[in-house]
């Protein structure tokens, strides 16, 4: 049996690098031996991935992209379909848990240093993802057709409106009609489902190219090609296959514990998952009392709100994205990870977490003046944290760089 | 790497309770899906079981019902029709409907349960066209011979007043009794048969 | 790296407990989806009461009849009126348009009202209205200001007058607010009983919100 398995293998071998891959990126591909749970997150980025892909598949048998059937087409699946509701389920708690996952992968770049050469690129193509992630989430917020979803989208495109000189073209552009309307819900549709899933497949896929080229970074900074034994091996790596492929199964059966007990307890999640107002369908004469995106989506809904101006809301809001890709270059520190780190900087992360979770926090509230104060200021904070970012991040540096992990 | 000593069974035995149960796992993952693939509650709906009343069914009269998406026909035969199809067996392909559908209790000449109420699905067992009712004795394009039946444009099948088709036509079957019940003498059920799916 | 680990997860959870005010003091519902009795007394009220105005074209008779344990012919018996087949969805046929003139917006349909509402909200809901002579239908709601249902369960609760109290406000004038409701006109059910038909209602409505888990906990797939 195992001879012809061999055959069978080396038939494929010939013509296919199959061994060869399995070899250079798992079997013989080397990661530093220190990871600990914040490295969790990249594989399940892609398990949540191939959950919204699957159930997504699932729901577009029975979901309808029409104005007058959409809503009734969900709710249609959540009673008639036989296990509808939990595909539904799964896909809505989906959404939010990718924003989990992602911010916690993102954030453990942050720490780690994860983003500095020779890694730029690996970020780069992190923080595409990030923003066509927005993207989808965005528009597929929109096909259940409830009145979040329909006020939503209406706002947000308007603010594509505030662009001076192109706005109103673009904004209109983008609807396809002059309101939203079920032009706008089609071509949300065709985006959400095939577009963008196939430009985030691709991306993700780039983005393990690039990080393979260069190996993983680690809780201390360390690079671990730099010490090889005399097979070329580095001496403070392990091959991610089988450590970390078995490693990573432990994180993903923790991840499913957690996430089936949202599905079939509380998918809902208090109105944060499957917002109370999106059982209610769109009705394009009535405005809800409270109209707030998606708490992801939040942080950058604060700062919006928080400049005066409609226009500048929109640049500071669109600048507060951006500023992301920069951090490789913004960052003139030597060391790498957190725990070599001066308190200045350490000071700064705290202070820029405490101020995005502020931000995220003022963003789902309506709009008060305390609020607004509160935001302004976080929003400042946000802003600081990168753009002065050349000039501290070199303060009170520790001159001890570490070149191998210690043993405890 | 330090050096280990690699306990291989212990390790075979793991890799195989993993894989197991993960297996395991994924068929469980799997159900829901597939399963909601099959015909949902609507469609059960729009499927379920129809009502006819036939207190006011004249002696010949055909009416159309649709049940599943598919006209079915309920008609009222005479004592005379029904002697005539008795004797009719040499020109039929299947006359004791043996190849054919039908439910047990209209597995019978008539192929009914009450031998004047004939009820069968108005599709032709050929390719899917919808038969023509004619009742008329001998007609010009039918031939002497002809004593009622069923007459298919399409491919020119024909079949006898218990839908049972004629030998040397295209149609392979007897035309398809559904699954019916009398409720009371005068209203029957089509789509049920007390018990039976 | 601990340290920030912990105070960004008291940051977070933080967030998850701050909840947004209402003016009116909600009562509990005390929604409880076990009580086969009591869905299917909610049922009766809502076919009675309901189901004229409002449709909740999402469920299923023959889905209600299930969950309450409530057989087809029973449920064509008692809970279906007009000429409908079991599996038909709870629909009315008074039009969009004629309930806007005669009612000034459309009575929404009720398949999702739990979930959009909340149990809490639909069961101070329900008892609030009170007399104002001022509204078209006579009654207006104590929860929903200016509402435009009149008050269907009247021959239930009997009528409620509102008893106002003063109250100053940061500018020095003072405001009449409600203080409380009080049955000026007795019903047929004193407030005990009422207060238990309304638990009824709710606790029908819930069971549409909560269907994946009354099927969950049959564990045999649906229908």
């Amino acid at each position: 049996m195992s001879r012809m398995l061999k055959s069978a293998l080396g038939w494929m071998d010939d013509r296919f690098p199959l061994s060869k891959v399995w070899n250079e990126h798992l079997a013989e591909y080397y990661a530093p031996k220190n990871f600990n749970w914040m490295y969790y997150f990249g594989s399940l980025a892609i398990l949540v991935l191939v959950n919204q892909i699957i159930t997504g598949i699932f729901l577009t048998i029975n979901y309808k992209p029409d104005a007058k059937l959409a809503f009734d087409s969900v709710e249609y699946i959540m009673r008639d379909v036989e296990w509808g509701w939990l595909i539904r389920y799964m896909h809505s708690t989906g959404a939010s848990a990718f924003f989990v996952v992602v911010y916690l992968h993102m954030f453990r770049g942050l720490v780690y240093g994860s983003f500095k050469k020779p890694r730029e690129l690996v970020w780069t193509f992190g923080m595409i993802i990030y923003v066509a992630l927005m993207a989808e989430a965005f528009m597929g917020y929109l096909l259940p057709w409830g009145q979040m979803s329909y006020w939503g989208a209406q706002v947000i495109v308007s603010l594509f409106g505030a662009i001076p000189y192109v706005g109103e073209d673009l904004a209109l552009w983008l609807r396809g009609d002059y309101v939203i309307s079920d032009a706008t819900l089609n071509r949300f549709f065709a985006f959400h489902v095939i577009a963008i899933p196939l430009v985030l497949v691709i991306l993700v896929f780039m983005h393990i190219v690039a990080l393979h080229a260069v190996g993983s970074n680690n809780p201390e900074g360390i690079e671990i090609k730099k010490h090889k034994d005399d097979k070329g091996v580095p001496l403070d790596g392990i091959p991610f296959h089988p450590y970390y492929s078995v490693k990573d199964l432990v994180g993903v059966a923790v991840f499913m514990f957690i996430f089936a007990l949202i599905i079939f307890y509380m998918p809902e999640m208090g109105g944060y998952f499957l917002e109370h107002a999106n059982f209610v369908p769109a009705d394009p004469l009535k405005t809800p009392e409270h109209i707030a995106p998606v708490w992801y989506f939040t942080p950058f809904y604060a700062i919006l709100r928080a400049v005066p101006d409609k226009f500048l809301g929109v640049v500071a809001m669109a600048g507060a994205i951006f500023v992301l890709f920069l951090l490789p270059w913004l960052d003139r520190g030597v060391n790498k990870s957190i725990r070599y780190r001066g308190p200045v900087f350490k000071a700064a992360i705290y202070a820029f977490c405490i101020s995005f979770i502020g931000l995220g926090y003022f963003g789902m509230q309506p709009v008060t003046e305390v609020g607004t104060w509160f935001s302004r200021i976080f929003s400042l904070i946000y802003f600081a944290f990168f753009l002065l970012m050349p000039f501290y991040s070199n303060i009170g540096q520790d001159k001890y760089v570490p070149e191998r992990v210690e043993e405890k | 790497m330090s050096e280990q000593v690699v306990d291989k069974r212990r390790r075979l035995f793991l890799t195989a309770a993993a894989t197991a149960v993960t297996g395991v796992g994924a068929a469980y993952v799997a159900v829901p899906f597939i399963a909601s693939m099959n015909p949902s509650d609507r469609a059960k709906a729009a499927g379920a079981p129809v009502e006819v009343d036939i207190s006011k069914l004249e002696l010949g009269q055909l009416i159309r019902v649709e049940w599943r998406g598919k006209p079915v026909w309920v008609l009222k035969r005479s004592e005379q029709s029904l002697a005539e199809i008795a004797e009719m067996t040499d020109i039929l392909r299947d006359p004791d409907s043996n190849e054919s559908e039908q439910p047990e209790s209209c597995k019978n000449v008539g192929r009914s349960i009450k031998p004047e109420v004939f009820l069968a699905v108005g599709i032709c067992t050929h390719l899917g066209c919808s038969p023509t009712y004619r009742p008329e004795v001998a007609p010009d394009d039918l031939g002497p011979d002809w004593k009622g039946g069923f007459f298919c444009p399409c491919h020119g099948s024909l079949f006898d007043l218990s839908g049972r088709v004629y030998a040397g036509v295209p149609a392979p079957l007897n035309l398809v009794v559904p699954p019916h019940e009398y409720v009371t003498e005068t209203k029957i059920l089509i789509g049920s048969s007390g018990g039976q799916a | 790296m601990k340290k920030l680990s912990i105070v960004l997860l008291v940051l977070i959870s933080s967030q998850l407990l701050a909840a947004g005010g209402t003016n009116i003091e909600l009562q509990s519902a005390n929604v409880n989806l076990e009580n086969k009795a009591s869905l299917q007394r909610g049922a009766k009220y809502f076919v009675n009461y309901c189901l004229s105005c409002h449709s909740a074209k999402q469920l299923r008779y023959s889905r209600m009849g299930k969950d309450l344990g409530i057989s087809p012919e029973l449920v064509e018996l008692n809970l279906m009126f007009t000429g409908e087949k079991i599996f038909d969805g709870m629909t009315i046929s008074m039009r969009p348009k004629d309930a806007e003139k005669w009612f000034g917006v459309n009575p929404p349909d009720l398949s999702l009202i739990a979930r959009s509402r909340g149990a809490d909200w639909l069961y101070t809901y329900l008892k609030s209205f009170y007399i104002d002579e001022s509204r078209p239908f006579g009654v207006d709601n104590a929860l929903f200001p200016k509402v435009g249902m009149p008050h269907v369960l009247s021959d239930l609760q009997g009528l409620q007058k509102a008893v106002y109290k003063d109250v100053e406000l940061e500018d020095g004038t003072v405001k009449k607010v409600i203080d409380r409701l009080e049955i000026a006109e007795p019903g047929r059910m004193n407030e005990k009983e009422f207060d238990k038909a309304m638990n009824d209602l709710v606790n029908l409505w819930s069971t549409w919100e909560n269907l994946q888990n009354l099927s969950v906990k049959d564990w045999v797939g649906k229908s």
